[in-house]
C-alpha cells in the first residue's frame, strides 16, 4: 500500500529504528478510561488537571501570588498607615477598621492583569491551539485557570486579613458575618477572574493587556468608597460610585463586620441594598464574561 | 485496523478562507486515502497552516467542506478532534512544565488516567528520546528537543490522522531520521499523515503523494515520481577547468542532438545540457565528444530532476533556478 515503509534505513538511523519500530497498538498497554467514565467526572479530572498545571506555574514562578499580595499590602501601608491622618472617616469608626475591606478588594481588582496575560501568552505560545486539538470542552481549559487563580486570591487574601488584624482591623459581628463577608470577596474575587480571561483571549497584546489592568485597578477602586466615603467624593462622581459594583461590595462586607460608618455608601437604593447591588452587577459581570471567555476561546487564533 | 472502508481519511472540497476581505485559501481540494501519507509543499504564505488549520478543526472554513476521520470539520468537531493529532507550526508546550508534566497533563487530559498518564508519558518520552531531560523545565531545552517533545504529545491519544505542520524544522539530521522512523511506524500501523513541509527532500521520503499548494490553491497533485517526470529528464552537468575550453564544451554536448541547446554558465564555468534519451550510451558520447575537443573537467555528473525543480517550476520561481543551471 505504501512505499515509504521499506525505504532504506541508513546505519545511523538504524538504531533509532530498532527502539521505536515496535507496533504502536502493542506499544500501548496503557489503559483508557475514555467511555467508562461519566461525562461529568470527565470533564471535572480535566478541570483540575488543568488547573494542577497553573499550579505548577505557581510554584515555579511565584510573580502572581506575590504581585497580587503586594499590591493590596502597599496600599495598605499607605492609604492606612501613612495618610491615616488626612483621611476622614465620617461617623465614628476607626480607620483601620473602615479601609480593610477597601483593601481587600484588591486583591481581585489587582489580579485581572495577571489572569489576562496568562491567558494571552497560552496563546501565543500555541497552548490554546493544542488544548482546542483535544477532545476536551473549551470552558474546562477556563475553568482549571480560574481555579488556580482563586486559590491564589484566597491565599493573599488571607495575607490581607493577617496583616490587617496585626495593624488593629477587627471585625465585630461574630464568626458567621466575617465568613459570610469573605465569602462575598471570594465571589468578587472570582468575577474579577474572569473579567481577566476576557481580556486576555479578546486583546492579544500584552502590553496593552498590563496597561488595561492598571486601568483597571485604578479606576475601579478609586471610583468606590475604598478608601473615602462616597460623600468624600465630588459630587457628580457620587452616582458613578455608588453604583460601582466594587462599592456594593465594599459595603456589603463593611456591614458584614461592623466596620460601616453610616454614610460611606452615600444614600439612596444602592446605598439601602448593597447585598442586592452586589450580587445583580457581579452575576451580570460574570455571565458576560464567561460566554464572551468560551466564545473568544474558540475562535482564538494563535499566531 | 482504523477506516476499512476505501473513504479517505482526509477529504477536503473547494476548501476556502478569508480574511477580512484577504483569501488566504482560494479553492483546496485534497483526498487522502487511509494510511498514507499525503506531504503538502508551498512558498510561504501558500496557504499550508491555514489548511491544516481547518482540517484540525481549529478554524473554520469560509466555504466549502471537510471530512476527518469519517467526520465533518464543522458540525462534528468534537469527534474528529477525538481521532486527530496535530502537532502546530511553533511547537505548543508549557515552558514552565518539565517534559514529563507536559506529557502527563496531556495524557490525563485524553482519559488515561493517573496512573496510565505516567506510563504513557514514560513510554513516549523514551521513544522520542528525551528520558534524560525528562524532569528539567522546558524552558532548558534546545529548540530540537522541544519540537520533539511537542510531536510526542500528538500522539499521546493515538490518533488515527496526524496532522504536522513543518515538523522537522529546526531538527538536527539525527532527530529527523527519529521523526522519520516514527513516521514510518505509525503509518505502517494504518496511521494516516498529512504533513507540511520546507524540506523537499522529506517529502520524497515520506509522502505517498504530494500536494503543491501555491496562494491559496492546490497546483499539483501526485505522487513525487509523477511530479519529477513533469519536470523533465536527467540533465548532464560539466564543470569546466578553464574558462577558454567553454565555446568548445557547449559545441561538443550539441552535438548529442538533445532537443535543447547546451546551456553554458561562464560565472561558475558549467555546461549543462538535457539528456533526451538518457542511459549509459549518451553519457559515454557526451565524454568521448568532450574528450575530442580536449576540454578539461573538474566534474561531470548526471543530474535527476528533484522536488526543487518541481517546486521551482510549478510555483513560478523557475527562472532563477534555470539560469542557474
Ligand atoms: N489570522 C490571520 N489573519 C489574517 N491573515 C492570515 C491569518 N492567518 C493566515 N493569514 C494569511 O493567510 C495566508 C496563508 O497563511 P498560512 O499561514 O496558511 O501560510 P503557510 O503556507 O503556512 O506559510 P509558511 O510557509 O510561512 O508557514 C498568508 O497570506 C497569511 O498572511
Ligand atoms: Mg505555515
Amino acid at each position: 500500500m505504501t512505499s515509504t515503509t521499506d525505504a532504506a534505513v541508513s546505519p545511523t538511523t538504524a538504531e533509532a529504528t530498532a527502539s521505536t519500530a515496535a507496533d504502536p497498538a502493542a506499544s500501548t498497554p496503557v489503559p483508557r478510561s475514555a467511555e467508562s467514565r461519566g461525562a461529568l467526572l470527565g470533564y471535572l479530572g480535566d478541570t483540575l488537571a488543568l488547573a494542577g498545571r497553573h499550579l505548577i506555574h505557581l510554584r515555579r514562578s511565584p510573580g502572581r501570588l506575590v504581585l497580587v499580595t503586594m499590591t493590596p499590602l502597599v496600599m495598605l501601608v499607605a492609604v492606612g498607615y501613612l495618610f491615616r491622618n488626612s483621611m476622614n472617616v465620617p461617623g465614628g469608626v476607626p480607620y483601620e477598621d473602615f479601609i480593610l475591606a477597601g483593601i481587600a478588594v484588591q486583591v481581585g481588582l489587582s489580579g485581572v492583569g495577571p489572569t489576562a496575560i496568562g491567558v494571552a501568552l497560552d496563546l501565543r505560545h500555541g497552548l490554546v491551539d493544542r488544548f482546542r486539538s483535544l477532545p476536551i470542552a473549551p470552558s474546562a481549559v477556563l475553568i482549571g485557570r480560574t481555579l488556580a487563580d482563586l486559590f491564589v486570591g484566597a491565599v493573599s487574601l488571607t495575607a490581607v486579613s493577617l496583616v490587617g488584624l496585626a495593624v488593629g482591623w477587627r471585625p465585630h459581628e461574630g464568626v458567621l458575618r466575617t465568613a459570610a463577608g469573605f465569602a462575598v470577596l471570594l465571589a468578587f474575587i472570582y468575577t474579577m477572574l474572569w473579567l481577566g480571561i476576557l481580556l486576555g483571549t479578546t486583546q492579544k497584546n500584552v502590553e496593552a493587556i498590563d496597561g488595561t489592568g492598571a486601568l483597571v485597578l485604578v479606576v475601579f477602586s478609586f471610583l468606590s468608597n475604598a478608601y473615602v466615603g462616597v460623600n468624600g467624593l465630588p459630587e457628580w462622581l457620587r452616582p458613578v460610585a455608588q453604583w460601582n459594583p466594587v462599592t456594593a461590595v465594599i459595603t456589603t462586607c463593611r456591614r458584614l463586620w461592623g466596620n460601616d460608618p453610616s454614610g460611606a455608601a452615600g444614600s439612596g437604593f444602592a446605598a439601602d441594598h448593597p447585598g442586592v447591588v452586589a450580587a445583580i452587577t457581579l452575576t451580570a459581570i460574570l455571565v458576560i464574561a464567561v460566554a464572551g471567555s468560551v466564545r473568544g476561546f474558540e475562535k482564538a487564533i494563535g499566531r | 485496523m482504523t477506516v476499512a472502508s476505501s473513504d479517505p481519511a482526509i477529504l477536503a472540497e473547494g476548501l476556502q478562507k478569508q480574511y477580512r476581505g484577504h483569501t488566504a485559501l482560494h479553492r483546496v481540494d485534497l483526498a487522502v486515502p487511509a494510511g498514507t501519507v499525503l506531504g503538502v509543499l508551498g512558498p510561504n504564505g501558500a496557504g499550508k497552516t491555514t489548511t491544516v488549520r481547518i482540517l484540525a478543526t481549529l478554524v473554520e472554513p469560509s466555504a466549502g467542506r471537510a471530512v476527518v476521520a469519517g467526520h465533518d470539520v464543522v458540525r462534528e468537531g468534537k469527534e474528529v478532534r477525538r481521532r486527530i493529532g496535530l502537532a502546530g507550526q511553533y511547537a505548543a508546550v508549557d515552558e514552565l512544565l518539565t517534559g514529563r508534566e507536559n506529557m502527563v497533563l496531556l495524557a490525563k487530559l485524553l482519559r488515561y488516567g493517573r496512573r496510565g498518564a505516567a506510563l504513557r508519558a514514560a513510554e513516549l518520552l523514551e521513544r522520542f528520546e528525551l528520558t534524560d531531560a525528562a524532569d528539567r523545565t522546558v524552558g532548558t531545552y534546545s529548540g530540537g528537543m522541544r519540537r520533539r517533545l511537542d510531536l510526542a504529545t500528538c500522539v499521546i491519544g493515538d490518533p488515527q490522522v496526524l496532522f504536522l505542520d513543518e515538523p522537522s524544522t529546526g531538527l538536527d539530521p539525527t532527530s529527523r531520521s527519529v521523526l522519520w522512523d516514527v513516521v514510518r511506524d505509525l503509518v505502517a500501523n494504518g496511521v494516516t499523515i498529512l504533513l507540511t513541509t520546507q524540506y523537499l527532500e522529506e517529502a520524497d521520503a515520506l509522502a505517498d503523494r504530494i500536494a503543491v499548494i501555491d496562494a491559496g490553491r492546490v497546483i499539483a497533485e501526485d505522487t513525487p515520481a509523477a511530479l519529477k517526470r513533469m519536470v523533465g529528464s536527467e540533465r548532464l552537468e560539466v564543470t569546466l577547468a578553464r574558462p577558454e575550453s567553454l565555446a568548445d564544451a557547449v559545441a561538443a554536448l550539441a552535438t548529442l542532438g538533445s532537443a535543447q541547446e547546451p546551456v553554458a554558465d561562464p560565472a561558475t564555468l558549467r555546461v549543462s545540457v538535457q539528456l533526451d534519451r538518457g542511459g549509459l550510451d549518451e553519457v559515454a558520447r557526451a565524454a568521448v565528444a568532450l574528450r575530442e575537443k580536449g576540454v578539461d573537467t573538474v566534474d561531470f555528473e548526471v543530474c535527476k530532476p528533484t522536488l526543487d525543480d518541481v517546486f521551482f517550476q510549478l510555483t513560478g520561481t523557475g527562472q532563477k533556478k534555470e539560469s542557474r543551471r
